[in-house]
């Protein structure tokens, strides 16, 4: 789960980092007044959505009276920001976050994430801030500092100094970026987050170290734990077919094909997404509907692939194997005369009783296309959408 | 022979009075294993399906002689469960849970390290469908009827994506020696690579199957390791050709986040090793059966 700028910072602060002095607005007279509140005569204001590259698309703006205030915010809320993370169709800008302005000195990059090769949570670290982490890889690959992090003992002093001194810090500054590193470390820890970044972690003319941006990310298996970050959740930042999938218990993502996949386990509805494409055609979205594949969860998938006005087809692709075929095709005609679907419907079943599920597809009256292997199943699904086959075998049933 | 398990493997389960796993326990059971009690704190005294209920997996160990444990505990206990198996001297334990907090699992690998390599324990997953040997030993919840006995080793990420693979190996009449789920979470509990490893030594795998998906370093890690020390074929699959950078695909685990976790780029890093790659999963069978020629 993502968060916003200003609850990292929030969340950060109570951690020992600093950060500089913000605050919320809902509207261009709230943020000009926050500003007035502050003090200080240079103000950067950032609209809060959940992606980076906020600066290029024209999400952070420097301002110094009340009028370019009130004139860059007018700009930002109610419209959607489109960076290179949102997609075409952008983030909705709801919340600006108002910050008084800081002299820098020197930018850094810093970044912890949980890191899959050591299996531990790594730090990394460059003295090129304010660059994207994939820029600074690719550019600058040398300027990079890591170190893993020891679960049984934590984060040491040691390696903080080691990245700081590395990053080329004055040793009068030394002790603050310990502090930093460490307050980030013990957020992560303890809140269970899964990726920390600052991003600038800047250097003050007056020798403060600030995070200047902050983004955090949280593990979904571990929110049950944390219920005041599972709070923070904004549904306005989320695809609104994800958002009504994760409420229903189902894993969705939404693509921009015209073939909505309906699919029991996460690798099997990637493999099927894939076939999909290999016919020639684009998959509408990803979605695992869990091993179990009961006619409720089926119902609710099918109402869910069909939300998306995009979808054109429906491939359902279940390979049972506790649960049986015959019991599988059950569901599928039950959610079938429960839902109103008007494009064709192709259902692959496999497995244990495969033979007598099939037999019920074929009995239940309905206009499903059926099919054998994944290979056929994606044909016929892909030829079904490019209107190969007549009107007649589209389902239509309430 | 196969690995990590075979007919004289004694099991127990942990949780077992739960609902599933007592439906698993019971298709265990006539699949073969040799389940030989259960754990369920407080519940010490009971039976299940004919087998023993024990409060600890000590006991159980003390009791049964269990060399090999299943997981069927809730994602809040579930790493707490891992390690009390690791600690009671079980040499093997597949966890099924699905859920478990990231950083859990990064403190259940840092306890394990605390045996000697030689007596630590093997786990596999979590959120996996578990091991199988076929005609031998089930450890898990997969459809025991879609796998043919024989000589092929799979090792993959993912549960039905596994059935798919074995049901096209079945309809060529090919048959597996053990099929291992390394499950679907960023941080588990062996790699592809030491499972390689294993069925690189093991008499009875004479062709190796890797079924794995986008995110992460572990197909990249296998391929060096595949073009340095295997000697036996090994076809691949990776799924998520379509998927879109920097989103979860249902596993935990399933997230491009790298250079070099993508499917394309694992493709690539695999048929540089040598690997034999089947470009689409409705031809794993196919694949296999011709480098089995």
């Amino acid at each position: 789960m993502d968060i916003h700028e200003y609850q990292a910072k929030e969340i950060l602060a109570n951690f020992g980092v600093m950060v500089p002095q913000g605050a919320l607005a809902y509207s261009p007279e709230q943020a000009a007044y926050r500003a007035r509140e502050m003090g200080g005569d240079r103000w950067i204001v950032k609209a809060q959505v959940h992606a980076g590259g906020r600066g290029k698309a024209g999400g952070v703006k420097l301002c110094a009276s009340d009028s370019e205030i009130q004139a860059a915010t007018e700009n930002m809320f109610g419209r959607k920001l489109v960076t290179h993370q949102t997609g075409p169709e952008g983030k909705g800008i709801y919340r600006v976050y108002v910050e008084a302005a800081v002299p820098i000195d020197r930018e850094f990059y810093v970044g912890f994430v949980l890191d899959r090769s050591s299996q531990r949570v790594m730090i990394v670290a460059s003295a090129e801030g304010g660059m994207e982490i994939e820029d600074i890889s690719a550019e600058k690959p040398d300027s990079i500092v890591r170190s893993t992090v020891e679960p049984a003992v934590g984060l040491q002093e040691f390696q903080c100094r080691e990245i700081a001194f590395k990053l080329g810090l004055r040793a009068a500054l030394v002790q603050q970026m310990v502090r930093t590193l460490q307050g980030c470390y013990r957020a992560f820890t303890e809140l269970d987050a899964t990726m920390v970044e600052i991003n600038p972690l800047v250097v003050t003319g007056d020798d403060r170290i600030l995070a200047l941006d902050a983004k955090m990310t949280f593990d979904d298996n571990a929110l049950f734990r944390h219920p005041q970050v599972a709070e923070l959740r904004d549904k306005s930042q989320e695809d609104p077919r994800e958002s009504r999938a994760a409420d229903r218990g189902l894993s969705y993502v939404g693509l921009d094909g015209n073939i909505g996949c309906i699919v029991n386990g996460a690798g099997l509805a990637m493999a099927t997404m894939d076939t999909i494409k290999l016919a020639g055609g684009e998959p509408a979205n990803f979605l695992d509907i869990g091993g179990g594949a009961t006619p409720e969860r089926v119902a609710k998938a099918f109402r869910l692939v069909m939300s998306d006005k995009n979808v054109q087809a429906v491939l359902v692709n279940i390979f049972a194997g506790i649960n049986r075929c015959d019991w599988v095709a059950e569901g599928v005609v039950q959610a079938l005369r429960e839902v109103e679907i008007d494009v064709p419907v192709i259902v692959r079943l496999a497995g244990t009783n495969v033979e007598a599920g099939q037999k019920i597809l074929a009995q239940s009256g309905l206009p499903i296309i059926r099919a054998t292997t994944l290979m056929e199943a994606a044909e016929r699904a892909v030829g079904a959408w490019k209107n190969d086959l007549n009107q007649a075998t589209r389902v239509r049933a309430v | 022979m196969s690995i990590l398990l075979d007919r004289d493997t004694r099991v127990i389960v942990q949780g077992i009075t739960g609902k599933m796993a007592r439906f698993h326990t019971r298709d265990m059971i006539s699949y073969g294993t040799n389940v030989v009690g259960g754990v369920v704190p407080g519940k010490g005294g009971e039976t299940v399906e004919g087998v023993p209920v024990f409060d600890t997996v000590k006991e159980a160990v003390a009791e049964t002689g269990a060399t090999a444990s299943l997981v069927f505990v809730p994602p809040p206990f579930a790493a707490d469960s891992i390690m009390e198996a690791a600690d009671a001297g079980i040499r093997y334990c597949v966890c099924i849970t699905d859920g478990i907090p990231a950083q859990d699992m990064i403190r259940v690998k840092r306890y394990m390290y605390r045996y000697p390599k030689d007596t630590r324990m093997v786990l596999t997953g979590p959120n996996c469908a578990g091991t199988i040997s076929p005609g031998k030993a089930l450890l898990g919840i997969m459809p025991g009827h879609i796998y043919l006995q024989g000589h092929v080793g799979i090792v993959g990420r993912s549960g039905t994506l596994g059935y798919e693979a074995a049901a096209q190996l079945k309809a060529h009449g090919i048959g597996v020696s053990t099929s291992v789920g390394i499950g679907g979470d960023p941080i588990n509990g062996s790699s592809f690579r030491d499972i390689l490893e294993r069925f690189e030594a093991d008499d009875d795998t004479h062709v190796i199957a890797m079924i794995g998906e986008i995110g992460g370093p572990q197909e990249a890690e296998a391929a060096e390791y595949i073009r340095d020390h295997v000697s036996k074929p090994v076809v691949a699959y990776v799924a998520g050709l379509t998927a879109p950078k920097g989103r979860t695909m249902g596993h935990a685990g399933a997230i491009i986040s790298a250079f070099g976790e993508s499917a394309s780029e694992k493709v690539e890093i695999l048929t540089a090793a040598g690997v034999t790659v089947a470009e689409n999963p409705a031809v794993i069978g196919d694949t296999i059966a011709r480098v089995m020629q």
